[in-house]
């Protein structure tokens, strides 16, 4: 039985109409899914993470839950260290006995867990780590991840930078494989659709150590038409306030990731930019039946506004939901082939499990800053599914060996 | 040329942040020599306390000077409570114990932050005054910046006259000369040492305040001004106002310009400066030879064999690990691998730091260098398990050798600095060097032979390799070389009067503790089948510090008992929450409770309980 959207809200109604009925459901042991996150490392994000999975595994049980049993998660934290993961990884597998792996912020906390899961033959689903290795490079059968990647995040802004026409581009990214991708792979694009495009200046602020204004001052000394911006959280509100300063990002077009995702822009205030094109989640303008219908079920459960990580922990529990009722069992070897192709509702839609890389197709939506009352917010936005985001399946095939 | 002048300033600007965070450092280093790892959190309480102040304050320049004063003065409240609660009682414990504590403290803070303020970044709403910018030379400057330049020096100045003008100052003085012969002269030092701790901490507090207008108060503040908060303290000399400021203006201005020319040197720019400082100049820019406070010049006793009462237990602890796959799961089986690894990891660091007396900041980067040669050695050349082991602790003893031929010719904090910039030059070479090492998402893949592939046989080569490792250090430690160490840690001068030679003592232990770190490191490295960049950062060393100092650095026992409680009290706490809250209390509790470690106080016990029976 695969889960719909509509099964998830009709349940959800249902819970609240008459919490009695279900409870005598599903006798049978619950499907364990074990989960490590950096939840003390990285809280800005981890945090609303967590509260968007509990109220999913809360949804999923209310209707029934998977193959007639319950979901369980049993969550760790990794501290932000691999080697913790991989230990807690371990007593998940051994100890809880769980049936399938998840979670992951950092990229190198993802390979770690992946690499457990090739070594033990278990499946591991990453939510959230973006690097493009996960799937590709050190992609394999038990390792799916839900996220757009570093890759797909920059595809899906390439047409809108491509538009601003501009000849001389710099780039700002923090100085590890994250926004080391980003910059890889947006020259790249950039290059193939835009002949005679120049990067005449990069800056490498180490991670949460920006210096940002001698960041902002090497990058107006380059002279841009325009900015490519990889740097996010505590490090982007000083680029920005130093940036809006020092009038860096006037007359110039800025392409920033990430940018409009609720936990980073609330912190930019009336400081917002203006104008800049970036990919996120316009939280306080989405209509749509499943956006509202989620922001909804968690205003309720936790009474503030949901975060991207919320949105992401959601989904991973709906993908992993779906894709173990698609498989008909949690028998490793069924799921790592069962999970493919398998479709699962998500606060932006609709998406699936990609056959040929075992890729998410949850998508982000890309949009402009602007500022009202007060507050940075997204305006112009359209939703950029990530199934559309993808380099050919020839492509695929070359980046990922197996 | 102008912008070179707009690049200057901005360079002037950010001297003057480093400098307020180092300011509080160097002076509570000075007169108490407590090497304060909690700065970086003082700090980062001063910038959400100041977030608290003024979000509800109006948003004239009046308040805003007022909120940030307020802030510092919670701070400062802050810090004395510190003092009183805590360092106060442990700074008659063996040097080096005060970080621990305060490493302690650390970890409280983190979670109290998390759980006061929330996981969101706060930034504050910044007023047009705060937002303006001046024309230089047809570029805009920020006015906010222009302030900060101006208060740096501002702040130095009011020390400066603090320290020299007044009764008070000029008792911190005597005391940071000889806070003995102060004490004699009938001046209450614990009155002088809080007031000391709490300006220290306002100043962190005033640094963390001000740093807010510029960006927003997170809870990775902390950890992230710490190391180059002590980088300037070092590098201007310890305890040196002047050379805290002189470094401040070196570091603020070379990473202006260092990062305009070379846009990757973020990550290494504050360590190579100080690695060359301090190979040029021991002490620093300003500072002086440390000048030792009595009491500390008294040789310790030496490290006896244990007793047989003690071998006895010794052998039995031993017996039950290598009979522990027949009753452990396989979770407390990987537990106990990594506690097989942290004792060989800890006791190599002993060598070091015991008999040696050269405390390191960046032990974990033999450790990493370990890890990295068994990685190179599977994945690069193909090769099994027994190549990388046998390689790894080459590879780490060769590179030591290296480093060592300028680290042991130093002595104290500034050795410990000294290790603490080659150990991140090297994190950032693994980082950085891509190709090489595969950046931040390491090496994969480095699983062990075959033969070894089940938990319970990694775990008994683990614990061959490493408790091995661990008792032919300690072989080394009874030999003749061991003893002639000491006498070089005890008295360099008279042991050299007897002909041994110190610098090639010192560099043999150095290079013995990098091997042996390395090995650790090559056989964590199998056990986790993966290696990052992680296992050379500063945490690490950190955690190394912390095992040693935990079971007591001037016992043999000390690393093994350390190794195996923290390894087991941390791998227990991160399955629950809070858990940093836990580990944070419990360390502090243990500090107050056994000064001189675990070992340390459990032998004190038997002595006087033997002494008593005899």
């Amino acid at each position: 039985m695969p889960v719909s959207r509509r099964t998830l809200l009709a349940a959800g109604a249902a819970t609240v109409a008459a919490p009695g009925l279900l409870r005598a459901q599903s006798t049978s042991a619950p499907i364990r899914i074990g989960e490590i996150n950096s939840y003390t490392a990285i809280p800005a994000f981890t945090l609303p993470y967590r509260m968007g999975w509990q109220l999913a595994v809360e949804q999923v049980n209310a209707a029934g839950g998977v193959l007639g049993r319950k979901l369980e998660v049993i969550s760790h934290d990794d501290a932000g260290k691999p080697q913790d993961a991989v230990r807690l990884a371990g007593a998940l597998l051994d100890e809880t006995k769980v049936d399938v792996l998840a979670g992951g912020f950092l990229s190198n906390v993802g390979l770690a867990m992946s690499d457990v899961a090739k070594q033990r033959k278990r499946l591991f689903v990453a939510s959230e780590p973006l690097t493009d290795a996960l799937v590709w490079e050190q992609g394999h059968r038990y390792c799916y991840r839900l996220r757009p990647s570093t890759y797909m995040q920059v595809a899906m802004m390439v047409d809108d930078a491509v538009k601003l026409g501009a000849k001389r581009w710099v780039t700002v990214s923090p100085n590890y494989e994250y926004g080391q991708s980003l910059v890889k792979w947006f020259k790249l694009l950039m290059q193939q659709r835009q002949p005679g495009i120049e990067f005449v200046a990069e800056q490498w602020p180490a991670l949460g150590r920006i210096d940002a204004g001698a960041t902002v001052a090497a990058l107006a000394q380059a002279r841009p038409d325009a900015i490519f911006n990889g740097t996010f959280g505590p490090d982007l509100t000083n680029f920005v306030r130093q940036g809006n300063t020092r009038g860096l990002f006037e007359k110039r077009g800025v392409v920033s990731v990430l940018t409009g995702e609720p936990e980073y822009l609330e912190p930019l205030g009336d400081e917002t930019p203006e104008g800049w094109i970036v990919t996120g989640w316009p939280v306080e303008s989405v209509t749509d039946a499943s956006n509202a219908g989620f922001i909804a079920a968690y205003r309720a459960k936790f009474g503030e506004m949901p975060k991207m990580g919320s949105v992401v922990g959601h989904a991973t529990i709906t993908a992993i939901a779906a894709g173990i009722a698609k498989s008909g069992s949690v028998d490793t070897e069924a799921m790592a082939d069962g999970f493919k192709g398998a479709k699962f509702p998500t606060p932006f839609g609709e998406a699936y499990w990609r056959a040929q890389d075992n890729q998410g197709t949850l998508g982000t939506y890309v949009g402009r800053t602007a500022v009202k009352g007060g507050k940075g917010v997204m305006v112009d936005w359209r939703y950029a599914d990530g199934a559309s985001a993808m380099p050919t399946d020839e492509e695929v095939r070359k980046l990922r060996p197996v | 040329m102008d912008l070179i002048f707009l690049q200057l300033l901005t360079g002037l600007a950010g001297a003057s942040t480093l400098f307020l965070v180092a300011a509080g450092l160097t002076v509570i280093f000075g007169v108490t020599r407590v090497v304060n790892f909690s700065h970086g959190s003082l700090y980062m309480l001063g910038a959400f306390i100041a977030w608290s102040l003024l979000s509800r304050l109006p948003r004239e320049p009046d308040y805003f000077v007022l909120g940030v004063l307020g802030a510092a003065v919670a701070t400062a409240v802050i810090g004395a409570v510190l003092e009183v609660v805590l360092l106060r009682r442990i700074y008659r414990a063996p040097e080096l114990l005060q970080l621990l504590a305060t490493f302690g403290v650390v970890l409280v803070v983190q979670d109290v932050a998390l759980w006061v303020w929330g996981p969101v970044d706060l930034s504050l709403p910044r007023p047009r005054w705060l937002r303006g910018a001046v024309e230089i030379a047809g570029l805009r400057f920020p006015f906010y910046d222009l302030v900060l330049i101006v208060v740096g020096p501002a702040v130095l100045g009011g020390l400066l006259l603090l320290f020299h003008r007044t009764r008070w100052g000029l008792l911190v003085r005597a005391a940071t000369q000889d806070r003995d012969m102060v004490a004699a002269l009938g001046v209450d030092q614990r009155v002088l040492f809080t007031s000391v701790f709490a300006l220290g901490a306002g100043l962190a507090g005033l640094g963390g305040a001000l740093a807010l207008p510029q960006g927003s108060a997170n809870l990775n503040m902390d950890l992230s001004v710490i190391a180059e908060a002590f980088v300037v303290v070092v590098v201007g000399g310890m305890g040196s106002l002047g050379g805290a400021f002189l470094a401040a203006l070196l570091i603020g201005v070379l990473q202006a310009f260092g990062i305009a020319l070379v846009p990757k040197i973020t990550l290494v720019l504050v360590f190579l400066v100080m690695a060359a400082v301090l190979v040029v100049r021991p002490h620093g820019l300003l500072g002086k030879p440390q000048a030792m406070a009595r009491g500390e010049v008294e040789a310790l006793a030496p490290i006896r064999p244990a007793g047989p009462a003690l071998q006895v237990l010794g052998l039995v602890a031993l017996l039950a690990a290598i009979l522990a796959p027949f009753v452990a799961g396989p979770y407390l089986l990987s537990v106990l691998t990594e506690a097989a690894v942290a004792v060989l990891f800890a006791a190599s660091l002993h060598v070091m730091m015991g008999p040696g007396g050269m405390a390191s900041f960046g032990h974990a980067a033999w450790f990493g260098v370990g890890a990295y040669a068994a990685a190179f050695a599977a994945k690069g050349l193909g090769a099994g398990m027994a190549v990388g082991l046998l390689l790894a602790p080459f590879a780490a003893g060769a590179l030591a050798l290296l480093v060592g031929a300028f680290v042991v010719r130093m002595s104290g904090v500034y050795l410990a600095m000294l290790t603490l910039a080659f150990a991140q030059i090297a994190w950032a070479v693994a980082f950085q060097w891509v190709e090489v090492t595969g950046g931040d998402n390491g090496v994969l893949g480095v699983w062990p032979d075959g033969w070894a592939a089940d938990k319970p046989t990694m775990y008994w080569l683990a614990l061959l390799l490493c408790v091995g490792g661990a008792l032919v250090l300690r072989r080394a430690l009874f030999a003749p070389f061991g003893f002639a160490l000491r006498a070089t840690r005890d008295s360099a001068l008279r042991a050299e009067a007897i002909g041994l030679d110190a610098h090639r003592l010192r560099l043999a232990a150095f290079v013995l503790a990098g091997a042996g770190a390395g090995l650790s490191g090559a056989v964590f490295a199998y056990a986790k089948g993966s290696v990052f960049p992680t296992y050379m950062a500063i945490p690490h060393s950190v955690d190394a510090l912390v095992t040693v100092l935990l079971g007591g650095v001037q016992t043999m026992a000390g690393p093994v008992v350390g190794a195996v409680t923290f390894t087991v009290l941390q791998s227990w706490l991160l399955m629950g929450d809070f858990w940093r809250i836990k580990l944070g209390l419990l360390i502090i509790a243990l500090v107050l409770a056994f000064p001189t470690g675990i070992a340390g106080a459990a032998s004190a016990v038997w002595d006087r309980w033997r002494g008593r029976a005899a």
